[in-house]
């Protein structure tokens, strides 16, 4: 969607001056909508593919990819398969879960409804009930994989309705923004924790591993076919972890969400009251670009790949606050303290 | 009640064989005059579908509205549910004679409810003449301290209104109430056109109905005309309490359809006695504000002082000429019940004209003799208490109970300035879609009229219906729906 002749063009047609809580809810309408997909994929994958070192359906994987041990543990004893899915799909008290990120979807764009397109609204409008309708007896095993495909698919569709419709304003630069994010966020957590899963003890890369193990990796992120028509004989974790941060073909690569959120954030900079603001933003995600050029895949394991990962992670957390600072600063302390702060308290994950 | 013998109903075969008119004015089949020829045209266009085709376009409609949102939110049990308002596929219309009286009527009632809010907010002459009680209107709760002496640009002060219509059993239109402070449903009025021509594209072909498309524009253009002083490109907002106001979705649809942003109170701030808007692009100006929150939620440092919808500071910024609000603070004192009573009073001082649009014969408790009147009939009255709105906390005499006529008695005779009476009136019926085929249904309707240097009226209007069988309350939250109206060009 991003090309050179858009972010060459200058200003963008449209509104300029888009409120601020508008700016914040494209934002993350669109950081909970890949948020969802992710998920789903994640619950999917882990079902048919994900296997610990005693064979059994690795859940509490999950648990860790989302920095959610203190709150799950809070409610259940075991990760077993039952406990897990209730936890992400039904439990409401769990900001990662479909039925709460299905709320905030829905107040946001209840939030944005005058901006976007009806076709998006209308759309939301019926998935996010459905989602909200969800009851456990619906996710008995056999139709988990169900579940999740219809989640993934209704997050497609409106990614397509989205591109189809939504008007290309200062309010989509913002939601384009949210989606990279949150993907930036997504592959780092998702290679983080599947790496240190299968390599539990620091254990050489290179080791004789399950290589159906890395296939479930790259199936958590849609990337199994593209890798494979890429590497079609050797699947090792530099190539897995390569291909995941580093390729630049992949949609859901580090690479390409980092290079596509640049272009955006210089759309929006083209606008000269704005190139100030953007600054700050600009400079860090510039320096984490450098950082994934300058490195192999094995650089990254040798170094330590955790500590990258949460590197990453921590920069877009910053990157975040950067952006909601520049563009939704709180009140100021004599106007009425604003009603809702559920956004900044769950947009988090760890 | 008076029972006039009517004209007999057309008899006709097919879907209408059954249908059954009371005494009442029938908008499409008792009309009590020779039915011009574009109604005997929709007649029979009606009357060529099966019952089974309606039923299945009028499903079609409920699902539409509900995948597309527009609903109203009802809360309970900290849930929320999303209803939406019936809609039935048969439509309500009105001839082209019929809306030129009813065009001429709400303007003519606009231009006086404005000039009776300015008189009250300045000279109060027409209190000094004694021809309104000045009690009624001085303490009246929605008098507005903060309008006394103000000059609002053009002198509007309703610059949107809501006329509630009627018709009696002879057809003849009767204003019920005016809903001069931020009356709700023009979003269905458009909405539901759109619906209409989706659904019944066979039932609207070629027909010379007036489009109801141009409302956003209008309303756009009027709020730009009475914007303050010297703007020359002025910045207008829709104030709105939120997404959980019930009639969020009518905000979003005027908004969108006036291309403004939908702001809520702490989008907008107040600095030097000026309104901004916080964008991303830092504070920008704004100058007009179309609000759908009651006075009391407008500014905390002036009034309610726990609200969060609201912005402090922005009475003082309108006061000093910087923001134009609409509509202005205190029109509900010119819209109350008991001020209805005196309406037609009002535009004959005002205007020298005699009412274009007739009233209902109003009894105000307040007053000894109208009490007196009340408590006499109250079986053959209809009684409303003045600050209510929603069909709330009425009583109509011949349906109810020797137990609630009592219980209601009490209720008055403890607060009788809280009532006024007025007699029942047999509401004109509509054919409507029903469980047991088409029946008649008792209708009002809701012509909507906007206001900036000159008056215009949305050719069309917001017509309830009664679903229940023999109701004759048509509010949405008492079982009522709607119906497109259709508004003949010829």
């Amino acid at each position: 969607m991003i090309n050179a002749s858009t972010s060459s063009c200058g200003v963008l047609p449209g509104l300029n001056g888009l409120l601020s809580r508008y700016a914040e809810s494209m934002l993350w309408l669109a950081r909970y909508m890949e948020r969802i997909e992710n998920l789903a994929r994640l619950m999917e994958v882990t079902e048919a593919f994900v296997r610990g070192p005693d064979g059994q359906t690795g859940w509490d994987s999950i648990i860790q990819i989302n920095s959610d041990e203190v709150a799950f543990y809070a409610l259940h004893t075991k990760a077993t398969e039952a406990d897990v899915l209730a936890f992400y799909i039904t439990e409401q008290a769990n900001p990662n879960s479909i039925k709460a990120m299905a709320h905030a979807v829905r107040e946001n764009a209840r939030s944005v409804r005058p901006l976007i397109s009806t076709e998006m609204w209308a759309h939301l409008n019926m998935f996010t009930r459905w989602m909200l309708d969800l009851q456990f007896a619906d996710i008995r095993l056999d139709s988990l994989s169900n579940i999740c495909n219809r989640l993934k698919q209704e997050c497609q569709t409106h990614y397509g309705i989205t591109e189809g419709t939504l008007y290309r304003d200062q309010a989509w630069l913002f939601y384009m923004l949210g989606k990279q994010l949150e993907r930036s966020d997504q592959i780092t957590r998702l290679i983080d924790i599947r790496y240190h899963t299968l390599l539990p003890h620091g254990e050489k890369a290179g080791s004789d591993l399950d290589s159906s193990q890395w296939a479930s990796v790259l199936r958590s992120a849609a990337a199994y076919h593209a890798f494979r028509r890429l590497q079609p004989v050797t699947t090792t974790p530099e190539n897995v972890v390569g291909f995941l941060l580093k390729n630049e073909g992949f949609p859901r690569s580090l690479a390409t969400s980092l290079s596509t959120f640049d272009a955006l954030l210089a759309m929006l900079a083209a606008h000269k009251s704005l190139r100030r603001q953007c600054i700050p933003v600009q400079e860090r995600a510039a320096e984490l670009r450098v950082t994934l050029q300058e490195q192999t895949a094995q650089d990254m394991i040798v170094r330590g790949l955790h500590e990258y990962m949460q590197w990453i992670q921590t920069q877009i957390h910053h990157i975040q606050n950067d952006i909601a600072a520049a563009f939704w600063p709180p009140a100021a302390p004599l106007a009425p303290p604003p009603l809702s702060q559920t956004q900044t308290q769950t947009q988090t994950q760890g | 009640m008076t029972h006039t013998t009517t004209t007999a109903p057309l008899h006709m075969p097919g879907l209408f064989a059954p249908y059954q008119i009371p005494d009442f004015f029938c908008e499409l089949l008792n009309r009590k005059e020779p039915a011009p020829p574009a109604l005997q045209d929709i007649l029979h266009r009606i009357d060529g579908y099966s019952l089974e085709e309606l039923r299945h376009r009028a499903a079609s409609a409920e699902a539409q509205l509900y995948k597309a949102g527009i609903t109203f939110t009802v809360y309970s049990d900290s849930k929320a549910i999303d209803r939406i308002l019936p809609f039935d596929i048969l439509p309500r219309v009105i001839t082209a004679k019929e809306w030129a009286h009813i065009e001429a009527g709400v303007q003519q009632r606009v231009a006086a409810l404005n000039l009776f809010l300015y008189d009250i907010y300045h000279d109060r002459a027409i209190l000094r003449d004694g021809i309104v009680p000045a009690e009624l209107v001085l303490s009246n709760p929605n008098y507005c301290q903060a309008m006394v002496g103000l000059k609002v640009p053009g002198g509007v002060y309703v610059h949107i209104n809501g006329t509630d219509l009627i018709r009696d059993q002879s057809g003849r239109f009767l204003v019920l109430e005016d809903n001069a402070r931020t009356p709700s449903g023009v979003s269905y009025v458009i909405e539901n056109r759109h619906m209409m021509l989706r659904l019944m594209p066979d039932l609207a072909s070629a027909l010379p109905l007036r489009s109801v498309d141009e409302y956003g524009l209008k309303l756009h253009q009027s709020l730009c005309e009475v914007s303050p002083h010297g703007v020359t490109d002025p910045q207008v907002v829709l104030l709105s309490p939120g997404i959980f106001n019930s009639a969020y979705f009518e905000h979003v649809f005027l908004a969108r359809e006036m291309g403004i942003p939908l702001v809520e109170g702490k989008d907008l701030l107040v600095e030097n006695h000026r309104v901004y808007m916080r964008t991303v692009m830092g504070l920008r100006p704004v100058h007009a504000i179309y609000r759908r929150l009651n006075d009391d939620f407008l500014d905390p440092q002036v009034f309610n002082p726990t609200s969060m919808l609201g912005v402090p500071g922005l009475v003082e910024a309108y006061r000093r000429g910087n923001v134009t609000i609409a509509n202005a603070l205190g029109t509900g004192v010119a819209d109350d019940k008991a001020i209805y009573a005196y309406m037609p009073r009002i535009i004959r001082y005002y205007l020298n004209q005699d009412p274009i649009l007739g009233s209902v014969q109003t009894h105000i408790c307040a007053e000894p003799e109208g009490l007196a009147y009340t408590l006499a009939n109250m079986d053959k009255l209809v009684i409303k208490p003045v600050g209510e709105s929603g069909g709330y906390g009425l009583i109509i005499g011949p349906q109810a109970t020797k137990a609630e006529l009592e219980a209601f008695r009490t209720l008055l005779v403890a607060n009788p300035s809280n009532y006024i009476s007025q007699p029942v009136i047999n509401l004109s019926v509509s054919p409507t879609l029903c469980p047991d085929g088409i029946e008649a249904r008792h209708v009002d309707l809701r012509p909507f009229a906007v206001t900036g240097r000159s008056t215009w009226v949305l050719p069309g209007g917001l017509s309830r219906v009664a679903l229940r069988k023999g109701s004759l309350v048509v509010n949405s939250s008492q079982g009522g729906g709607s119906k497109d109206t259709w508004v003949l060009a010829s």
